[in-house]
């Protein structure tokens, strides 16, 4: 069995360890939500500029 | 080859691990590196002087810092039993306990595809191409072959870094002309006096993390011989824009008078004794600090043995950042003021 005490000196600080975990959760929703628009937007650069080139 | 095993013993002994912030994620990609690759890349794009949408072109820019960053990411997966050994590399997410190795080779691989994805179909496949290889290059050729193998590893390894100007180039026009390739070969000959000058007073780490580094395996003096050859083949090439239409007169102005500087500087280390006797305090310094012998302090009654050329190497090293910077600032600033490029040879 583990000693729970040995088990508490290596394990980070919870409320740390929660606080890392919604940053590192926004970083990723804000790094998707950047792709997703980057997307986007190149579509309709792209997009554009093809229409264009038709008339 | 077989990937050597992170040893709980190669990872330094401190407090209880904290949890890993996004901070560290983003360390995985090397941010000084992207920074430097983000630049050349941006020169090579505007240098081409081809008018290119600037969301585009921003795109274009983003997938080169993204594709760098991927790359770091794999060396540092891969590398982590290397950078736990050495004091300059032991802080990284991997070694210090922060993030798993798979985390790091995850997140290298899935920025990679992105990267080479969204350049292909925002920009175009040749861009995306020379990404690829460069990605493909820096992860699988240099850190996982070169880099343990031989003392020529930064050498031929050098091209991964020497790339994103041509990338940017080719995202700008669709096409790599000679001049794009000259951007190239800028980077990729400045790449071993720079790090060569790094290595001459770092050698000890590398040889302690078993690192072919040219200093560990034929020692100092062919060290800083090939420094010089190196530095001599090097400035001509640098001078060479402003004979091919891709740099002007502010551009030969500064290869000409920054490239005697580093020719001095080189000279200096050639007749140093730069690497000869390892430097007992140089670890706990920052890299680019100039060690000053006479003014330190005795440690424990014993003054250490003289860092004279030590102090070359640095000075070599950190005028070699500068240097490679000022070239390709030339290039940018002329390319967006218009300034003529000069055609000496015509």
């Amino acid at each position: 069995m583990t000693d729970p005490k040995k088990t508490v000196s290596v394990q980070p600080d919870k409320a740390d360890a929660l606080r890392a975990r919604n940053g590192r959760n926004i970083a990723l929703a804000v790094g998707l939500a950047a792709f997703v628009v980057l997307v986007f937007v190149v579509t309709l650069v792209r997009l554009g500029a093809n229409v264009g080139h038709r008339f | 080859m077989a990937k050597p095993a992170v040893l709980s013993s190669d990872v330094p002994a401190t407090d209880p691990v904290r949890a890993a912030r996004w901070q560290d994620y983003f360390q995985l990609m090397k941010p000084r590196v992207m920074s430097l690759v983000v630049f050349t890349g941006l020169t090579g794009l505007v240098a081409a002087r081809t008018p290119i949408h600037p969301l585009l072109g921003a795109v274009a820019v983003l997938c080169i810092a993204v594709g760098a960053g991927a790359s770091g990411a794999l060396n540092m997966w891969y590398d982590a039993d290397i950078d736990a050994k050495m004091r300059r590399t032991r802080g990284r997410p991997v070694p210090a306990g922060l993030v798993e190795g798979s985390e790091a080779a995850t997140l290298g691989v899935v920025l990679s595809l992105l990267s080479v994805m969204m350049l292909g179909m925002a920009i175009n496949w040749l861009a995306a191409g020379l990404l690829a290889f460069t990605i493909v290059f820096y992860a699988v050729v240099y850190t996982m072959w070169l880099k343990r193998w031989t003392a020529q590893n930064i050498v031929i390894g050098g091209l991964a870094g020497a790339l994103p100007p041509a990338i940017g180039w080719a995202a700008a026009t669709g096409s790599a002309p000679l001049n794009a390739w000259l951007m190239v070969l800028i980077i990729f000959l400045w790449t071993p006096p720079h790090f060569w000058a790094l290595s001459l007073y770092i050698s000890t780490d590398y040889a302690k993390a078993g690192v072919p580094m040219l200093p560990v395996v034929k020692g100092a003096k062919a060290t800083r011989q090939q420094i010089l050859i190196y530095s001599l083949v090097f400035i001509p090439v640098c001078l060479a824009p402003a004979f091919t239409g891709l740099g002007g007169p502010l551009y030969l102005a500064v290869s000409g008078l920054g490239g005697l500087v580093f020719l001095i500087l080189a000279w200096r280390v050639f007749r140093s004794d730069a690497g000869d006797a390892a430097d007992p305090r140089a670890a706990d310094r920052a890299l680019y600090e100039v060690a000053a012998p006479a003014a330190e302090p005795a440690v424990e009654g014993k003054r250490p043995p003289p860092v004279g050329g030590a102090k070359d190497a640095r000075n070599l090293f950190a005028f070699s950042i500068l240097y490679l910077f000022a070239l390709f600032a030339a290039l940018l600033a002329e390319a967006m003021i218009g300034v003529k490029a000069l055609e000496l040879i015509s």
